[in-house]
């Protein structure tokens, strides 16, 4: 993924270091490698601007350590969501969809 | 190898898929067995669906498939039931037996299942339970697709079902290495990449998604190529509105070709903003070698500036790394940016076609 980074200072993502209970599944289940986590051991968080907000570490975490405003980074799901909070086009779209 | 209909498990009413190639009885009941390799209708509709055809309705059934000859002791793969996704994951285990469980995500990839939540916890669960794995296999495992966890609590699932949750790797052809490795991955298999063929694989699909916008530049350009750049002839009109019909053209080639393919070499993060860069380039270029007047060319670069951005900020939902706040934070600053640059070019263009005519 080089070359290949995001808007960084816009990630929700944050995490409490007290809380965490050292299971090792934010580690697991990142496919960016944002937390770096060992069973046993504190899990550490490596780059946060890496980070697409997918929402799998918060979710596996046990202890509610981790949180974020999980969703879909993508244009299309962001317009349907948007176009269907207006009156009288809500009806045109799902506001969940791009087809995808 | 294609197995007559009756053996394939075709009776009054109801085929089986070309791919399933008889039935294995178990303590739960029968359950399809299936190849690894593709047949010629695998090949079309992968095709199809990554052209953007067919791709709302390419599923299949959920429930329990046995690909090889699996016993009670096989690995159980749990996967989406987008069957480009099901396709890929009995390719990838060919030579191996295993049991792979489908559920119910609408026909929807496994990322986007779970980040929509379809592929989730309840959901797996409810499969598990209604395959009654519990008695197909005599352990209490599962291997999940890493992408699914977005909208799996593996912590969760044994509570909700009897089994465990192991996570396996991102990419199906990950799979063998991992199963040989003792269900361990490693640190690549646990990471997404976005290769140059990646990046343009998943590409095509906006030639038909975008249809309806592509039939409506077409009429506009016509109506405002009629009310003067056209010269009040039927000739003038039809060249003019084919002219600015080839500018939205080549804008949406920047932006959902060029930009993927250039991804990375493009600078500033907002992928509009890479798309502004790039139709901004690939306009001037049109513009020297086509436009026969400065305002007609200053009109091209500002049009396939303003395209290109709009179609490589939706290239986003495509991509690989993109976060729900920078988008969303991109949208709300290049929109406008856009439109703006959108509008400029028709007032240029009709404004120049005007002052041309009067003199």
């Amino acid at each position: 993924m080089i070359g290949l980074r995001y808007i960084e200072d816009v990630v929700t993502l944050a995490y409490d270091r007290e809380k965490c209970v050292g299971c090792g599944a934010c580690g697991e289940v990142c496919p960016h490698g944002v937390f770096r986590a060992e069973r046993g051991s504190k899990a550490e968080l490596l780059d946060r601007g890496g980070c697409m907000e997918c929402g799998a570490c918060a979710v596996n975490c046990p202890s509610g350590a981790i949180t974020v405003k999980a969703g879909v980074g993508c244009a299309q799901a962001i317009l349907a969501s948007w176009v269907s909070r207006v009156p009288f086009l809500k009806k045109t779209v799902n506001p969940d969809s791009c087809e995808c | 190898m294609e197995l007559p209909p009756e053996a394939a498990g075709e009776r009054a009413g109801v085929r089986a898929w070309p791919f399933v190639t008889g039935w294995l009885r178990t303590q739960a009941g029968l359950v399809p067995k299936v190849r690894a390799a593709w047949g010629r209708g695998d090949h079309l509709g992968a095709l199809a669906v990554r052209l953007g055809i067919g791709r709302d309705k390419y599923r299949l059934a959920p429930g329990l498939y046995a690909l090889g000859e699996p016993t009670r002791s096989c690995p159980v793969i749990v996967t989406a039931n987008y069957k480009l996704t099901f396709d890929t994951l009995r390719r990838e285990l060919a030579g191996r037996s295993c049991w792979i469980l489908v559920v119910e995500t609408y026909g929807i990839n496994v990322w986007c299942a779970a980040g929509k939540r379809s592929f989730s916890t309840d959901e797996v669960a409810a499969r598990v339970k209604a395959a009654h794995l519990d008695k197909v296999v005599t352990h209490r495992t599962l291997i999940l697709p890493q992408l699914a966890m977005p909208g799996v609590a593996a912590f969760n699932l044994r509570k909700l079902c009897g089994f465990k949750a192991v996570v396996g790797p991102v990419r199906a052809a990950d799979l063998p290495a991992f199963l040989d490795a003792g269900m361990k991955a490693d640190a690549a298999m646990r990471r997404v990449t976005f290769s140059l063929a990646e990046r343009l694989t998943v590409a095509f699909v906006e030639i038909r998604a975008n249809r309806l916008l592509t039939l409506n530049v077409a009429v506009a350009a016509l109506i405002l190529a009629a009310v003067g750049p056209g010269g009040f002839t039927f000739g003038g009109t039809l060249a003019a509105a084919a002219g600015a019909f080839g500018v939205y053209l080549l804008g949406f080639t920047a932006g959902c070709m060029g930009v993927p393919a250039l991804l990375p070499h493009l600078p500033f993060r907002p992928f509009a903003a890479k798309g502004l860069t790039l139709g901004a380039a690939v306009g001037f270029l049109a513009a020297c070698g086509l436009a026969r007047s400065l305002p007609e060319g200053l009109a091209v670069v500002l049009a396939c500036t303003a395209w290109a951005s709009w179609f490589a900020m939706h290239y986003t939902g495509s991509s690989t790394f993109t976060s729900l706040s920078g988008v969303d934070r991109e949208m709300r600053r290049y929109i406008p940016v856009q439109g703006g640059l959108l509008l400029a070019a028709i007032l240029t263009w009709l404004i120049s076609s005007w002052m041309g005519g009067a003199s």
